[in-house]
């Protein structure tokens, strides 16, 4: 059952707009600032694509944690690193992942359009409600390995970044 | 044109293919992690995409993944990010080429 | 209409402005053709809402108000000299700021400089979207409404961003840097506070949090007064309100991202911090005061006032804080917000989720909530304190009278080992 009506067709279309040409964006950009301003406008074109398909919670979700997370995390690496690292050109391997990427593409789209895809018509979207459940009761053990994992992240982070200073100091406390 | 599965599809697939471009050719190690975000979230898209259009037996298998998918990204940016830095700390440079340490 | 609310569902009561615009948008659809009444609909919301409620509030309450008050309470008359008791000067800076050119630096980047702004204000009216201010008044009633809020509140912090760098001033850059580490440190125990509250009333929709305060009779500041005090501080600090406001600080870096700004530019960046700390406080007395419900009394009053006075009393506080405290250095706003105010909000999710497992096994009334209340305020109390001691805050050196500086020992104590 596809999307009927005009609005949604509309915010289709305008989505994959904004979405590919910021995409676009960030390849093209000189300036790695002007890189992830690009990846931001991404990301939201996402969110609305995650609206569109009724996952109302996921498109929140993605705004709070690329945007609002993952995307400053960035900003601030690169203000960490210096004025020279913040170019955005390419390597040799340039042309050469380009040709890859446009067969990869075009062997995709051939395959997409080929398939005979087995659509339902009975599409009921799962309430955030649904979604809590089911992460506390069916997946309950990824979600603890996922918390875990994040757990491990955190303290991987902090340890990567002290500088031989604070640990001289912490080695002496 | 009533957007279907294979329009969210081919979305995805171009989606991933531009962020593929961005992953293997930039120079600096930020930009390539902003390659493989692209690709996670062209990833996203297609799963839910796959949720809402096809049948399945569970009817939040979808938006769950896409949740544990989300959280990995997350946790894989932050490290990641961790580890430019403390890359520039070390050697003054996030150029992927000339992360090469162990080469003799 | 079916309204099982408990206005009315004649067009005329006034006391939920949604019956009357439903009742306009239902006659001008059966005219027009399809769709357009949507489009219609949105102009004029857009027009009316700016007319009604941002002109009003953002600059006779919101400039006005906070240059009043601050004057008053900073021992000052404030702004009185254009208008009756200086009620047009709002008016008169923003014909004076139309008028300013708005320079842009030879080296800044231009087009991050100029859609800096746009950023940072568009957001702000999104915020209003999924307020409820009445049993029928939101106007988009999204299920995950605490949700949505979160994440468009965290967009500006883009636009200042935008702004600080784009400037190419090194002033602008160092407050760009601030604004971005102190508003990724503060949205920790902003959500921490805020997933107490929503699991307590096991709703996201900011409406299921209102209806849920209106059905125990409790509002949820009494039940988790340690999330309400975490979201104020978190928020003024995220708003750069001035105990906070590290981030455009005049005494150290000139005035941080907004250095290089001038004219209207600046002026948009201006009002809509008071828009932010206005949205920010409906929003809390939305979810801890009971948004428009007031024990019965919006079967007499219009709840949309009721909304709109809590709102302006929230925004009070912030006034009072601003025109009170001093501004505090980075590092201690640093640890503040990971070693005092996570901690904080863990435990208290931890209490909430306890109280919560209680309710629902034991299969409880909702008349538990008034024993939950007292002894969540009183673990609040002791909580705070036991937790200030054991990092060395010392709140009993507090001075009651005043007294010189070198007497005053350490207030807040310089945290970092002070290297």
């Amino acid at each position: 059952m596809a999307l009927e009506g005009f609005g949604p067709a509309f915010a289709f279309w305008l989505l994959s707009a904004i979405t590919l040409i910021s995409a676009g964006g960030v390849m093209m950009a000189r300036n790695l600032l002007h890189a992830v301003l690009f990846l931001i406008v991404t990301f939201i074109g996402v969110a609305g694509f995650f609206i569109l398909l009724s996952a109302e919670f996921i498109a929140m979700a993605q705004v709070v944690i690329y945007v609002g997370a993952v995307a400053v995390l960035i900003l601030f690496a690169i203000l960490l690193t210096p004025r020279s690292a913040r170019d955005n050109s390419e390597t040799v391997w340039g042309a050469p992942a380009a040709l890859l990427s446009i067969a990869l593409a075009a062997v995709l789209i051939f395959v997409i359009h080929d398939t005979a895809w087995s659509e339902t018509n009975s599409f009921q979207a799962p309430s955030v409600e649904d979604l809590g459940r089911a992460l506390l009761s069916t997946w309950v053990l990824p979600f603890q390995l996922a918390s875990v994992l994040l757990t491990a992240a955190l303290i991987g982070a902090i340890m990567l970044v002290r500088s031989p200073e604070e640990e001289a100091e912490d080695a002496l406390s | 044109m009533t957007p279907g599965l294979d329009h969210f599809l081919t979305v995805g697939a171009l989606l991933f293919c531009l962020g593929l471009i961005v992953a293997l050719s930039k120079r600096n190690a930020i930009g390539v992690l902003m390659g493989i975000e692209l690709m996670l979230n062209a990833v996203n898209v297609t799963l839910l995409a796959f949720h809402r259009f096809t049948e399945s037996a569970n009817p939040v298998a979808g938006q769950t993944f896409v949740v544990f998918v989300i959280t990995v990204a997350a946790a894989e940016a932050a490290v990641a990010l961790a580890l430019a830095v403390s890359f520039y700390r070390n050697r003054e440079t996030v150029d992927v080429d000339r992360i090469n340490l162990l080469r003799s | 209409m079916n309204l099982p609310f408990l206005v009315s569902d004649k067009w005329y009561d006034i006391r939920d402005l949604g019956n009357l615009s439903g009742a306009i948008l239902d006659q001008l659809d059966k005219v027009l053709p399809y769709g357009l009444v949507y489009v219609i609909a949105i102009l004029i919301g857009f027009i009316a809402s700016f007319l009604i409620f941002v002109l009003p509030t953002q600059l006779f309450l919101g400039v006005l108000g906070e240059r009043k008050i601050i004057g008053r309470i900073q021992s000052r008359y404030g702004p009185n000299r254009v208008g009756p008791f200086g009620t047009l000067q709002p008016i008169a800076d923003a014909l004076k700021l139309i008028q300013k050119e708005a320079l842009i630096p030879t080296a800044a980047d231009r087009w991050v400089m100029l859609i800096a702004p746009i950023v940072f204000v568009a957001p702000a009216v999104l915020l209003f979207a999924v307020l409820p201010f009445g049993p029928n008044m939101v106007i988009a009633d999204v299920p995950v409404s605490l949700i949505y809020f979160l994440a468009v509140s965290s967009l500006p912090v883009l636009g200042a961003f935008m702004a600080g760098w784009s400037a190419n001033n090194k002033y602008s850059l160092y407050g760009a840097m601030r604004i971005v580490a102190m508003a990724i440190s503060y949205e920790v125990p902003l959500v921490m506070s805020l997933l107490g509250v929503a699991l307590l009333s096991s709703t996201l929709s900011l409406q299921g949090m209102v209806f849920w305060q209106k059905d125990v009779h409790l509002w949820m500041i009494f039940l988790q007064p340690i999330a309400f005090a975490v979201y104020f501080i978190c928020v003024s600090a995220e708003l750069n309100r001035t105990p906070a406001d590290i981030a455009e600080a005049e005494s150290e870096i000139v005035a941080g991202y907004l250095t290089e700004y001038s004219g209207m530019q600046w002026g948009l960046f201006y009002g809509m911090d008071i828009g932010y700390a206005l949205a920010a406080a409906a929003f809390a007395s939305t979810v801890f005061l009971g948004g428009w419900s007031m024990w019965g009394l919006e079967e007499y009053v219009p709840s949309w006032l009721i909304f709109a006075v809590k709102t302006q009393l929230f925004y009070l506080l912030f006034l009072w804080t601003r025109g009170t405290l001093p501004r505090l250095r980075i590092d201690q706003l640093m640890a503040f917000a990971w070693k005092f105010l996570l901690p904080l909000a863990l435990l208290n999710l931890l209490i909430v989720a306890t109280e919560k497992v209680i309710w629902t096994q034991e299969e409880l009334g909702d008349g538990i909530v008034f024993l939950f209340a007292p002894i969540n305020i009183v673990a609040a109390a002791v909580l705070v304190y036991a937790w200030a001691k054991v990092n060395g805050y010392r709140p009993e050196n507090t001075p009651k009278k005043p007294r010189m500086v070198k007497d005053a020992t350490g207030y807040i104590p310089a945290s970092g080992g002070g290297r």
